[in-house]
């Protein structure tokens, strides 16, 4: 099978910088530039990086020059989410409250890509929190899809998608709560993974719902998203949620084919979308069985709960790690007479109306007398979910289903109907809640001409075959006819 | 099991947020929804399924205790709403309201 390979892309660039063919210092001098006349349309940039990456990539040159190998992604444009920390670089995760704050450290993913030879060129817009399904919660403003102005990148990592859409960058890093970056993919046309709870250290990722949160890659192809969690991957003594495990390899499995995969089509991650978007998702499934993969439908209903529990754990979790936004120690402070009401002030003007709102659903699904009702009965779903999904996997390797049941609706549509933006993030939530892997593919377009992503999803460390599946549908996506 | 307004104010006042009336009326509405929504969960015989906390079997990790190089205090400092002597300064916490 013939693996997708973008000439402009990050493993093609990082070849050509490594060989001496072409300098970082011009890679990135494009990659600012084209960000400088499109990004004034998409915003998918709430911070620009120019001299820093200009001198980051003199450094990777010089290291060329010097006989030296700068590493994997040598000279390659990345852009990070805006709640992933970067000493001395401002890092606000869309909210006021954390406006111009400047962190003392690096997550040890932007230390990670530096070792690899990347080169940061900006921070990039997100849902306020990461919490949001469009990018619309950011109190910088919305980032626009970059296939229709009008509509939403999705979110909550919707500057990283629409960067890397857009041709900004052809590598960024997201984070995936309950489908922060599968989502946005799916809505942009490019390549979105969370991995394994537990594959990426999250030193660093400012945390919204620990139990959920992963820091993963976007794309304009498989291969590029592989090479990207290659190096970001692997154990990190600062994050004691980190694997042991080495990192997997994974790009030498991208050929393999499908093959004698057993591939389930799952009905609850298909059943509420679209048309047009079941139609790519069967689509998907057949193409996967030309390619002779065992493709059978599987059912699994536990999943329909997912979202209400999810619903109930992530701002549970949310509650309490916001609770460090008191103004004392980092961010906004609004003065007051005394502490308590420093604290209020501080909060009720510096947290949006969606961060509030998750706030207070988790306070009360935490609260006495609603504890079991509502926070312990989630968890006990979530034991649900986990266990119908190993019942799953001793039937299928993989499963196929929808990232998100439509493609990316118009900026306005949902954001004064909290529920209607939940229910975008459906298909997403279940691999959340069971750690476990899973990825979004584009696969063709929907009714209204807008990018249809596939998702793939995989038990936990499933990470191989979910890329070979993945690099499949990629070859045989609608339009990807040279490759087959 | 509905959420009324009196609820949302008591859960305000616990995460530390001031409403307007206006967003007392918004939120005890969008926040019903949600519930109503998750009513679904509620109503299921769970009883005999253990709760996950966590996606995965983590146990605790323990390291050496060997000193070694934080973050520098300056710079965490520089960084903070108010200073005074190398620490965090705040208004007056004795003698706050209840």
């Amino acid at each position: 099978m013939t693996v997708t390979e973008d000439p402009r892309g990050a493993a093609s660039t990082a070849r050509q910088v490594r060989a001496g063919e072409r300098s970082a210092v011009s890679v990135v001098d494009e990659a600012l530039a084209a960000m400088s006349s499109g990004d004034r349309e998409v915003h998918a940039f709430v911070t620009v990086t120019a001299e820093r990456a200009r001198a980051a990539a003199e450094a990777v040159d010089r290291t060329v020059a010097e006989g030296g190998d700068p590493g994997p992604l040598a000279g390659v444009p990345v852009a990070l989410k805006d709640n992933l920390c970067t000493r001395g670089l401002p890092t606000s995760c869309g909210s006021r409250i954390l406006s111009g704050w400047l962190p003392p450290y690096d997550a040890t993913v932007v230390e990670r890509l530096r070792g690899a030879g990347a080169v940061v060129v900006g921070k990039t817009n997100m849902d306020e929190f990461a919490m949001g399904s469009s990018t619309e919660t950011s109190s910088f403003g919305v980032t626009r899809n970059p296939h229709d102005p009008e509509r939403v990148p999705g979110g909550s990592s919707g500057g990283s998608a629409a960067a890397v859409a857009a041709g900004f960058v052809p590598l960024a890093l997201g984070s995936d709560t309950g489908g922060s970056i599968r989502q946005p993919a799916a809505f942009c046309g490019v390549v979105g993974v969370k991995p394994t709870y537990g594959l990426v250290s999250r030193y660093g990722l400012v945390a919204f719902a620990s139990s959920l949160d992963q820091i993963g890659p976007f794309a304009a192809t498989v291969g590029d998203a592989a090479l990207l969690l290659e190096v970001i991957a692997g154990h990190d003594p600062a994050d004691s949620t980190s694997f042991g495990a080495p990192a997997p390899e994974l790009g030498g499995v991208l050929g393999e084919g499908v093959a004698g995969l057993r591939v389930g089509y799952c009905t609850e991650l298909v059943e509420g979308s679209a048309p047009d978007v079941v139609a790519r998702v069967r689509g998907a499934a057949d193409e996967l069985a030309a390619a002779g993969a065992a493709v059978s439908e599987v059912s699994i209903p536990e999943l329909r709960y997912g979202l209400s529990a999810y619903y109930l754990i992530a701002p549970a979790e949310a509650s309490s790690n916001l609770a460090r936004y008191d103004g004392v120690r980092y961010g906004l402070r609004v003065d007051a007479a005394d502490v308590a009401s420093m604290n209020t002030a501080t909060r009720t003007a510096g947290f949006g109306p969606e961060v509030k709102r998750r706030i207070m659903l988790g306070t009360y699904a935490l609260s006495a007398g609603y504890y079991d009702a509502y926070y312990g009965q989630a968890q006990r779903v979530r034991t649900l979910v986990i266990e119908a999904f190993a019942r799953a996997y001793g039937k299928v390797d993989v499963l196929l289903g929808a990232t998100a049941p439509t493609t990316a609706f118009r900026i306005g549509e949902k954001i004064d109907d909290p529920m209607a933006m939940y229910m975008s993030d459906v298909c997403t939530i279940p691999s959340n809640l069971a750690g476990h892997p899973a990825i979004s593919v584009p696969f063709g377009s929907g009714d209204d001409g807008l990018p249809v992503g596939v998702q793939v999803l995989a038990p936990a460390l499933g990470e191989a075959v979910m890329f070979r599946v993945a690099a499949a549908l990629e070859s045989r996506a609608p339009g990807a006819g040279a490759a087959r | 099991m509905s959420l009324g307004r009196a609820d949302v104010a008591h859960v305000a006042r616990l995460a530390r947020l001031a409403l307007t009336e206006e967003e007392l009326d918004l939120f005890t509405g969008q926040l019903a929804t949600v519930l109503d929504h998750a009513a679904d969960v509620a109503a299921l015989d769970l009883s005999s399924v253990a709760p996950t906390a966590h996606p995965l079997p983590i146990r605790n990790v323990l390291r050496a205790d060997e000193p070694r190089p934080g973050v520098d205090r300056d710079e965490v400092l520089a960084v903070a709403p108010d200073v005074e002597d190398g620490r965090f300064r705040v208004p007056r916490i004795v003698g706050e309201a209840p």
